[in-house]
């Protein structure tokens, strides 16, 4: 009981009785990793690295033609349904991004400048919908907005239209609906993180020398959580750009997403090179689309200032 | 400008009310829903009913998907759970070059489009002559579940006092026996609130499962089965009422155990030991 509050007693010399190898620091840490790592490199590099190897190769029915070609890449960056696809994936994925950054920053600002001793509940209250199965959550807007959905039969209650409107699902809108939604969480928690790690004596100095309220915030708060908001696009950005389920079940023909045509390559259409080549472009194109989005937020960060 | 003061938090507040009924709204018509006569999902409800929840238990194909779901969630939240302790207590604990590289890697996948991670892992055990069944879904889930097995540890094991261990050696204790009256106390929570973090991803996790499961269906593929027919809609609506209550459940106890794990080492680490 009494150990801890009289304090550790003074250290030993670690290395003295086993070997100084084993001892030393980066050997154990390193050692204590390595399944976790070793998981990782085989169930997620070298799958990553055979997806790349297939996308360089061909396929014959169901024999793979190992010759190195450029072909696949061909077709995903000029054939107008793969080329339409890719566009619309990663117009959808930075609208869905942007979005859900707009939405959820003031909220992230009100939890942690105005929560008080709510901010945990807050933050639990906001993680809980995230918890719960995003099939059942994409599933939840197809009957909010279908065409007997509930916005319709709202709407026509309050007798704003005559009949439904088949506008509102299975298209582009719906899916970036779904999706700044169902990533809501993952935009708020690193904003939040980084407005709590804002000094808030700057803010008040900020004030003291005349700046009024929004003054302070553009010019300090803004700029000083702008990492948060960063990250907090890019974490919403990169996974929805390869999101299969949304456009599947809200999005309809004109809402199709790439992720939609790579797994019917590897279903029914049955081109695994085709695909893999699909998914390389795809994660190529979102890194540049992130890196941009990177530049010009700080570009925006060093305006501000 | 004070009027501005006063004024903000209000529109803020109000703001914030205004996105939590955002977040809720779709979750909120599923158990609606659940319970009503009609098929159709509109309101007003035409009268209320369990007889769609009634039906459930009734149904084989659901009761093999439950069974499954089980299966992969148990072994998935353990396996992810038992690699992230190794993975947290390293990078909690020691220093060394590398160090926030590999951490980058291990959490990857909750940045990468899912269906990718999915059709690579695919590639992969379709090369290596793996067939496909749970065990495979076993494997893709861990991936994916070890980033959020991570945070929780992380988040428990941090600010552990070493001394505390050092003490317990130099009273005699055994490395074993320091870990087990000495660590596992302090981290406990921690781990059991990774572990249900990880059996409620497994539970719901789709793409992954639809891609590497064989001729076995788990829960979400069941209902991915299900949702082509309309008339099977609110037996639907009333299995995902269930997994709602069953989701919010779990979580609300790993979140519990994940504070007092927290505070246990961060705090109160002495009265513990």
């Amino acid at each position: 009981m009494t150990v801890a509050a009289e304090g550790s007693p003074p250290l030993r010399m670690a290395g003295s009785r086993r070997s100084p190898l084993l001892q030393s620091e980066a050997v154990q840490g390193f050692a204590l990793i390595s399944p976790t790592f070793v998981y990782a490199l085989i169930l997620l590099v070298l799958p990553i690295l055979v997806v790349i190897a297939h996308s360089f190769w061909t396929q014959n029915y169901l024999t793979i033609d190992h010759t190195f070609t450029l072909e696949n890449y061909r077709i995903a960056l000029t054939e107008p349904i793969y080329r339409d696809l890719l566009w619309r994936s990663l117009y959808i994925s930075l609208t869905v991004s942007l979005l859900t950054v707009a939405l959820a920053y003031p909220v992230a600002y009100f939890i942690s400048f105005h929560g008080g001793r709510h901010k945990s509940l807050w933050l639990f209250l906001i993680t809980i919908p995230f918890w719960t199965s995003y099939l059942l959550r994409v599933m939840s807007w197809k009957v909010i907005l279908g065409y007997n959905g509930v916005l319709n039969s709202g709407l026509m209650g309050l007798g704003i239209i005559d009949e439904p409107s088949t506008a509102l699902l299975y298209n582009s809108t719906a899916v970036i609906i779904t999706l700044t939604h169902a990533w809501a969480t993952f935009a708020i928690l690193p904003i939040f993180v980084s407005l709590e790690k804002v000094d808030r004596t700057l803010v008040e100095a900020a004030t003291d020398l005349g700046d009024g309220p929004l003054r302070s915030f553009l010019r300090v708060t803004l700029p000083l959580s702008a990492p948060g908001a960063i990250s907090a696009a890019l974490i919403v950005m990169i996974p929805t750009v390869g999101d299969y389920v949304t456009p599947k079940l809200v999005g309809g023909k004109d809402g199709v997403m790439i992720a939609n045509a790579i797994q019917a390559q590897f279903g029914k259409a049955s081109n695994w090179p085709l695909g893999a080549a699909l998914s390389v472009t795809t994660m190529i194109i979102v890194s540049l689309m992130a890196g941009a989005t990177v530049l010009v937020f700080r570009g925006l960060q060093r305006l501000a200032r | 400008m004070t009027a501005i003061r006063r004024f903000l938090p209000g529109w803020l507040s109000s703001y914030a009310v205004l996105y939590l009924l955002f977040l809720y709204l779709p979750v909120i018509f599923l158990p609606i829903f659940s319970i009503n006569t009609a098929a159709t999902p509109k309101f007003p409800l035409s009268g209320v009913t369990l007889h769609w929840y009634e039906d459930l238990p009734r149904t084989p194909a659901l009761i093999d998907a439950t069974w499954n779901s089980l299966i992969v969630g148990v072994s998935a939240s353990i396996l992810s759970t038992v690699l992230g302790i190794l993975a947290a207590r390293s990078i909690t604990r020691y220093r060394y070059p590398g160090r926030r590289a590999i951490n980058g890697l291990i959490m990857a996948p909750l940045v990468l489009p899912e269906v990718i991670v999915a059709i690579s892992m695919l590639l992969v055990m379709l090369q290596l002559g793996l067939s496909l069944s749970l065990f495979t879904v076993v494997l893709g889930h861990v991936l994916v579940c070890i980033p959020y097995s991570m945070t929780v540890l992380t988040s428990g094991f941090e600010g552990f006092d070493r001394s505390l261990e050092e003490a317990s050696a130099d009273l005699g204790e055994s490395a074993f026996g320091t870990f087990r009256r000495v660590t596992l106390p302090m981290v406990a929570p921690a781990i059991i609130s990774s572990l249900l973090v990880c059996f409620t991803i497994s539970l719901d996790e789709f793409i992954i499962a639809f891609f590497l499961t064989g001729t076995e269906a788990t829960l979400p593929i069941y209902i991915w089965g299900q949702l082509r027919f309309a008339a099977k809609l609110p037996g639907v609506l009333a299995l995902g009422t269930l997994l709602l209550f069953a989701s919010f459940l779990l979580m609300t106890t790993a979140e519990i155990l994940r504070r007092r794990a927290a505070r246990r080492t961060q705090n109160e680490g002495g009265l513990y030991a």
